[in-house]
């Protein structure tokens, strides 16, 4: 993903806009918003156009299941392909979807024949609780053990912090989904390992229910993303720590509490709250292999079963919003950067 | 002396040579009053056997929720256009067809008030007729009363090339009448010895037609109804939220007495098979899941004081490996494995009779397969009158190392048999799944004791089961020596399915790959013995005119049958479904019932 970002600054980033001559801040973050929202429409050309094109290209046939079916005749099978379009010429094709997509017509589901965006409006909801709650559990998590740890380095505490966040970020997540299922719900039978979207019940029950479900995959999720946020937070907070301004508030007699969090901690948070942003469109993008194991109707749920089926049109709505939102939250990134950081500015 | 003659009688009005009226007339000559020779046709089983369903709760509803799990989530309920087993399932909660086929593929009115037959009317002797009297009082789930009107528009809907409906070719050559609000009238071009197709199961769900009435044709996608079915079912629609979740309630109007029981149904798709397995037989968090495709030592341990148990029924699907007798290694006219070319070595019979004897089927099943599968050597299997009485089975490695000797086959300096420069090497190629890597394991070690040498291959279901022409990968393709895959017989007839066995089915370039018969062999008699089998109305004549093509290819070891598959399901140990190998599961779901 920072691969993306360097890319998108190009050479007009923020950091070269440094050396340029003063223009009003206002008129100069208008300017920068514009020019990058206009750079940001070739850039999602591009995407669509590789997008399509590997689609178009991969093997298979979303009719797959009519070829072994004998009472299925290959006439409809060829039907079906020219009336979906498939069997036109991808130009064709890339552009008929193209000026769909512009006109805000997201196709439809070869698998369901049902509107795309309706598709994955079913899933917004349960993938924005279950990831993002996992997102706030994970800074929840990072957020205090970070600092602490980068506070007191290589004490007791910190090598501790390192080992479990070394560990958290290489087991995956398929394999800790597994063991809680093992622990939780086979042996100690206290949780349910199916996720269902239309538990019955009404009132605190229904948060009750929602919330049993809901612990495992949270879990499995936050713990993965906490380590790597601990890790970051951790470093960045040690990079801070050492210079002299820290150095100068101590010397100015202030509380360690106060230099933590006043001094260090807020200069420190510039980059984590980039790298945060930067996570954003994963929370809409959802954990494909958590949501697999738990069977959480998420968009990753949605996004696998349609590769599987070979369902162009969804996994071309779902990867290109997913590229919408992933150039949405690098502008984000960057101007959130430049207003944290005052020695940014837009030039 | 008396009765042997009209056993005679009875029996000819069985295989359809005498008619029923004709019988009767025949039967008061003896001195037997028409009910009494009525009775005399029935007590033989002319009217198809109905056998009961075990059904034990005397009230619908208050059974509580039922909770199936489908590790394939449903996508669309309009049965018309399910093409997956998954979606069928779905669809079948809510559309009801005329009959369904049980566990001995026997037909079973639902929406129809009996089963047509030549005692009851139904059936015509020339057989080119079929006269379903339809269930009076049935209503839809918005309570308009189903009549002929619905019927006779589902095989319009069905019939219009624009729908593109997955079942189309039920309804593609028939002629369907309305004789009054409860009958309805099928007309086949020619004499049809299988007519159970149009209304009939999975093809035959009917749509009520002041739902889909203004959506036949190239609208059909847009119908409201196909993501909110109003049909005649056990279950009304809740709520549908597709690739996820299907929730209903009873319908409380249902045209069966006492039934359903449960109040709610809760139908949850996504996840894995085996993690599918252990919510219903260990933690008891679903109450059904079907189609588990799990090994079957891992079965076994979870049903160890488990919650659930694992249920097995007879389908005729088959697993089979097809040896090539082209040549899949020389293109003509832009296409391999082209009819014109011949296999340097598999087209020698003595190699294919020693492949067959290569193929340890008891161990595959054993070690593979367990209750997912019988070993055979038969490429039909089921329902039991089609299968053939010849054809056996035997690993024997010794003996296929004498074919090959005797056929001149000599190994070289590397263990590998070879004749005039041919060797005995062959790609092996089948989709990816674990069973079928295992078996192809087994295969090949056994055919390096006989010199044979096995490449083996496996191909991405999703690529190999296409029918993407420009990938060379497809089965229908065969570009390789060997392959391997279950191909699924649909009906508990095996007609259609043995239309992979003709010569105008060859799949070739020029029908883009699409014919059904993918192993390109054809042999002129099995090609009349089927054409015979089409029109044949005795039904023992035809069942043999059947074996015979299913012998012949099997005989000439083009077709290698390894396992019969079976439907494995997993049902909790207090409910009890009615399984079947020859319809979806849910195929009558309003007889489940828990204890």
């Amino acid at each position: 993903m920072s691969a993306a970002r360097n890319l998108l600054h190009g050479v007009d980033g923020p950091r070269r806009a440094l050396h340029r001559s003063r223009v009003p801040e206002e008129t100069a973050v208008l300017n920068y918003l514009i020019r990058r929202l206009l750079l940001a429409i070739p850039s999602l050309l591009g995407i669509s156009v590789i997008l399509f094109v590997v689609l178009a290209l991969a093997p298979g046939d979303p009719f797959e299941e009519l070829a072994t079916n004998p009472n299925v005749p290959p006439e409809v099978r060829e039907a079906l392909r020219t009336k979906f379009g498939l069997n036109d010429p991808i130009m064709v094709r890339y552009f008929r979807w193209l000026f769909a997509m512009v006109q805000g017509d997201w196709g439809f589901s070869f698998a369901s024949r049902i509107n795309v965006d309706t598709l994955i409006w079913q899933r917004v909801p349960t993938t924005l609780f279950v990831v993002g709650s996992s997102q706030l559990l994970a800074l929840a998590i990072a957020l205090p053990v970070g600092i602490y740890a980068a506070t007191r380095p290589y004490s007791i505490f910190d090598q501790i912090a390192n080992t479990l966040a070394f560990v958290g970020f290489s087991l995956p997540t398929f394999f800790t989904g597994l063991l809680l299922i093992l622990i939780f719900s086979v042996s100690l039978d206290w949780l349910p390992f199916v996720y269902r979207s239309d538990i019955a019940a009404t009132g605190w029950r229904w948060y009750w229910e929602n919330l049993r479900q809901a612990i495992m995959p949270i879990t499995v999720l936050g713990l993965f993303q906490a380590a790597s946020y601990t890790r970051y937070v951790r470093s960045a907070v040690l990079d801070v720590i050492q210079l002299d301004y820290v150095t100068t508030a101590r010397a100015k007699g202030l509380s360690e509490r106060a230099v933590t969090l006043r001094h260090v901690t807020r200069n420190a948070l510039i980059p984590v709250v980039t790298l945060v942003a930067l996570q954003m469109p994963a929370v809409f993008g959802g954990a494909i292999v958590t949501e697999q194991i738990f069977r959480i109707p998420g968009i990753g749920s949605l996004l696998i079963s349609a590769i599987l089926a070979n369902d162009t049109p969804v996994i071309m709505a779902v990867t290109f919003v997913f590229s919408c939102l992933v150039v949405l939250f690098n502008l984000i990134a960057d101007l959130l950067y430049g207003w944290l950081d005052p020695r940014i500015s837009f030039g | 002396m008396i009765s042997k003659e009209l056993q005679g009688l009875v029996d000819e009005v069985k295989d359809g040579a005498l008619s029923r009226r004709s019988f009767l007339k025949a039967a008061t000559a003896f001195g037997l009053t028409a009910p009494l020779a009525n009775q005399l046709l029935a007590f033989n089983g002319v009217a198809m056997a109905q056998p009961a369903s075990g059904y034990k709760p005397t009230k619908a509803g208050g059974g509580g929720p039922l909770k199936v799990l489908l590790w394939q989530a449903p996508t669309l309920l309009n049965p018309h256009f399910a093409s997956g087993t998954k979606d069928q399932i779905a669809s079948r909660i809510f559309f009801e067809a005329l009959a369904g086929w049980d566990a001995d593929g026997n037909l079973v009115p639902q929406l129809a008030a009996e089963i047509p037959s030549k005692a009851n009317g139904g059936l015509s002797a020339d057989g080119t007729q079929v006269t379903w009297k339809l269930k009076p009082n049935v209503k839809w789930h918005d309570g308009k009363p189903f009549t002929a009107d619905d019927v006779i528009f589902t095989a319009e809907y069905a019939a219009d090339p624009a729908t593109a409906a997955y079942t189309t070719s039920a309804y593609s050559n028939i002629k369907v009448e309305k004789i009054d609000n409860l009958t309805v009238r099928i007309t086949f071009p020619n004499p049809q010895p299988f007519w159970a197709d149009a209304f009939v199961a999975t093809n035959g769900q009917i749509l009520p037609k002041h739902h889909f009435g203004d959506y036949k044709g190239a609208k059909s996608r847009e119908a409201p109804a196909n993501l909110k079915p109003i049909g005649t079912g056990p279950y009304k629609l809740v709520d549908f939220k597709p690739g996820d979740v299907i929730t209903c309630e009873r319908n409380a109007d249902y045209h069966v007495p006492n039934q359903p029981q449960f109040d709610t149904l809760e139908v949850k798709g996504g996840g894995d098979a085996a993690s599918a397995a252990r919510a219903v037989i260990q933690t008891g968090e679903y109450d059904y899941a079907w189609n588990m495709q799990v090994e079957d030592d891992l079965l076994k341990r979870m049903e160890q004081g488990g919650k659930g148990r694992v249920l097995v029924a007879v389908a005729g699907d088959i697993e089979y490996i097809i040896l090539n007798t082209t040549d899949p290694n020389v293109e003509v006219d832009g296409e391999r494995s082209s009819v014109k070319t011949k296999h340097p070595t598999l087209s020698d019979p003595a190699v294919r009779s020693a492949i067959n004897l290569l193929v340890d089927r008891d161990s595959i099943q054993k070690f593979i397969y367990g209750r997912g599968g019988n070993a055979t050597a038969s490429f039909v299997n089921e329902p039991a009158r089609f299968k053939s009485k010849t054809l056996k089975y035997e690993f024997n490695i010794d003996k296929a190392n004498k074919i090959l000797d005797d056929a001149g086959y000599k190994r070289g300096a590397d263990g590998i048999r070879e004749k005039d420069g041919k060797k005995l090497k062959y790609v092996f190629q089948t989709s990816i799944n674990a069973p079928r890597q295992k078996c192809q394991a087994i295969i090949k070690q056994a055919c390096q004791k006989a010199g044979i040498d096995l490449e083996l291959k496996s191909v991405t279901a999703s690529v190999f089961f296409s029918s993407d022409v420009a990938n060379p990968d497809t089965y229908t393709k065969l570009y390789c020596d060997m392959e391997m895959y279950t191909t699924t017989q649909p009906q508990p007839d095996p007609e259609r399915f043995l239309n992979q066995c003709v010569s105008w089915e060859i799949a070739n370039k020029d029908n883009k790959w699409l014919g059904r018969n993918v192993s390109r062999w054809s042999d002129k008699e099995a090609d009349e013995a089927y054409k015979a089998a089409q029109k044949e109305l005795d039904p023992d004549k035809r069942a043999a005119l059947l074996i015979k093509v299913n012998e012949i290819f099997c005989n000439a070891h083009v077709f290698v049958p390894l396992l019969a598959r079976t439907r494995v399901v997993a049902a909790a140990n207090n409910l009890f479904p009615r399984v079947t190998g020859w319809d979806v599961d849910t195929w009558d779901l309003a007889a489940w019932y828990r204890t």
